[in-house]
């Protein structure tokens, strides 16, 4: 990776770092009575800023995290392992678009390398030479496989795919210790959560080939033979692995399983707080910050559908301060 | 006496710019650490001042040590006088731990500072703390201020 001194921006960062919300914040939120005064008090807290709707608010915050690392770094790429995520995001929305004839503006996210406009048009009029030669690729064989088979599923599967690889290769490439480890978790429990969600849709091995990605806590094959065996066959093959206490997890619910993995990710990141030069810092704050823009989030939603306050606090990720 | 002149110059020198090196290298890394905090939060100003300054002392220590070998052989104070080889090249030595050290320490307590003012910024009361683990790097620059002093008081009287 191209060499950069971190050690400006991780003394803003340190500074960010005690305005993030700690469980005592959490805490205060969830006990507001309702959807209103759970805005005013984000307001109180400068969460978002002046709006009153919760998609202003969250994406006024992701908005202001993006802008502030652009700010502290000269090359924003190093950041792109979250931004390729985004990227195939709105790869899925194009395709699906151009297979549906919809309009897809509104289901683009902001962050990516590239504009979704610019994706989309890229690949309606099948023309991949501006976009990225690994992006390029799956936009052709995602959009030629749903057009020929007409299996949403399949599409998704080759795009979620590509993502996983993608992020692994970026991780690679970067040499870096916390991007390393980001990456082995997120493509390990993607590959975890297709394994479970597809064995309860009796997919097949060919199925699993083409959507687990290799990582180097979990062999992929090991994991899709269990997959078509079923859903003990996966518990009984992680319980082998260093997944084996997300296995309890599993069994209760996937969604509970989402809430140990990001634990597990933000308790690894712990460690950048007393990390004073690298990047590590920064990226343990991106992750911090998202786990709070999704513990806000869901606080919201909650309150505004009338979800008792216990319901929350079950799945209220850890947070980082 | 050329010869010998030039080597005690030399010792002069070299405590002066590579204690100077390390000490604005430190100075340097911990000033970017500083602006980073002042940047969000303005108050900090001072206690984020004195730990960038640590690794200051480094380069004064060099400019004494420059000082007495230049007062030593007579170019402070005049009286310039007949200094041998021996005489020069041990000026030169007595130069070396200060030089040596100061390089190295006022970086390494640079790094320090670093570390001690993202730990002020997060929690401004842990100053104190904060103040004494990059001090605790001076140590050694000190020890080497001190065994540099004693030896070139310690050559004026050999009698060479």
């Amino acid at each position: 990776m191209k060499t950069q001194d971190f050690t400006y921006a991780v003394s803003r960062i340190r500074m960010k770092e005690t305005k993030l919300f700690s469980r005592k914040e959490i805490d205060r939120l969830i006990s507001q009575k309702d959807y209103q005064s759970v805005l005013r008090t984000l307001y109180e807290l400068g969460f978002g800023g002046e709006t009153n709707s919760n998609e202003d608010v969250l994406t006024a915050e992701q908005n202001k995290l993006w802008q502030l690392m652009a700010e502290l770094t000269d090359d924003m790429s190093v950041f792109d392992i979250f931004r390729i995520q985004n990227d195939y995001h709105n790869l899925k929305v194009s395709v699906k678009s151009i297979y549906s004839n919809t309009e897809p503006y509104s289901m683009f996210v902001s962050g990516g390398t590239i504009k979704g406009e610019a994706l989309f048009e890229s690949v309606k009029n099948r023309d991949y030479s501006e976009l990225p030669d690994a992006l390029g690729l799956t936009a052709s064989l995602s959009l030629d496989t749903l057009l020929k088979t007409g299996d949403g599923q399949l599409c998704d599967a080759i795009i979620d795919k590509a993502t996983l690889d993608a992020v692994t290769l970026f991780a690679k490439n970067m040499q870096q210790e916390v991007i390393s480890e980001y990456a082995e978790l997120f493509v390990a429990s993607s590959n975890i959560k297709i394994a479970v969600r597809g064995s309860r849709l009796n997919k097949s091995l060919d199925f699993f080939s083409k959507s687990l990605s290799d990582c180097n806590t979990l062999n992929i094959e090991a994991l899709a033979r269990s997959a078509v065996k079923g859903f003990d066959e996966i518990c009984n093959y992680l319980a082998d692995t260093e997944y084996k206490d997300a296995v309890s997890y599993i069994k209760k619910s996937m969604s509970s399983f989402e809430k140990w993995c990001d634990d597990k990710l933000l308790n690894s990141m712990k460690k950048q707080k007393s990390e004073p030069f690298t990047i590590g810092p920064l990226i343990a704050y991106i992750l911090a910050k998202q786990n709070e823009i999704k513990a806000v989030r869901l606080i919201l939603i909650a309150k505004l559908n009338g979800l008792d306050d216990s319901k929350i606090n079950e799945r209220i990720r850890e947070m980082y301060v | 006496m050329e010869l010998g002149l030039f080597l005690a110059l030399l010792g002069a020198a070299l405590a002066t710019f590579m204690a100077g090196i390390g000490s604005s290298i430190g100075v340097g890394k911990a000033g970017v650490a500083a602006a980073g905090v002042l940047a969000e939060e303005p108050s900090l100003f001072s206690k984020v001042l004195i730990l960038m300054l640590l690794p200051a002392t480094q380069g004064i220590y060099g400019l004494l040590v420059a000082f007495l070998i230049l007062q030593g052989v007579g170019i402070i104070g005049g009286g310039a006088g007949e200094i041998s080889n021996l005489e020069g090249l041990l000026y030169l030595a007595a130069s070396l731990p200060i030089a040596a050290s100061g390089l190295f320490s006022a970086i390494h307590q640079g790094k320090c500072s670093v570390a001690g003012i993202h730990t002020v910024a997060k929690k401004p009361d842990t100053m104190g703390k904060s103040l004494i683990i990059p001090a605790m790097v001076e140590t050694y620059a000190i020890l080497a201020l001190l065994i540099s002093i004693l030896a070139i008081n310690g050559i004026g009287a050999l009698g060479i």
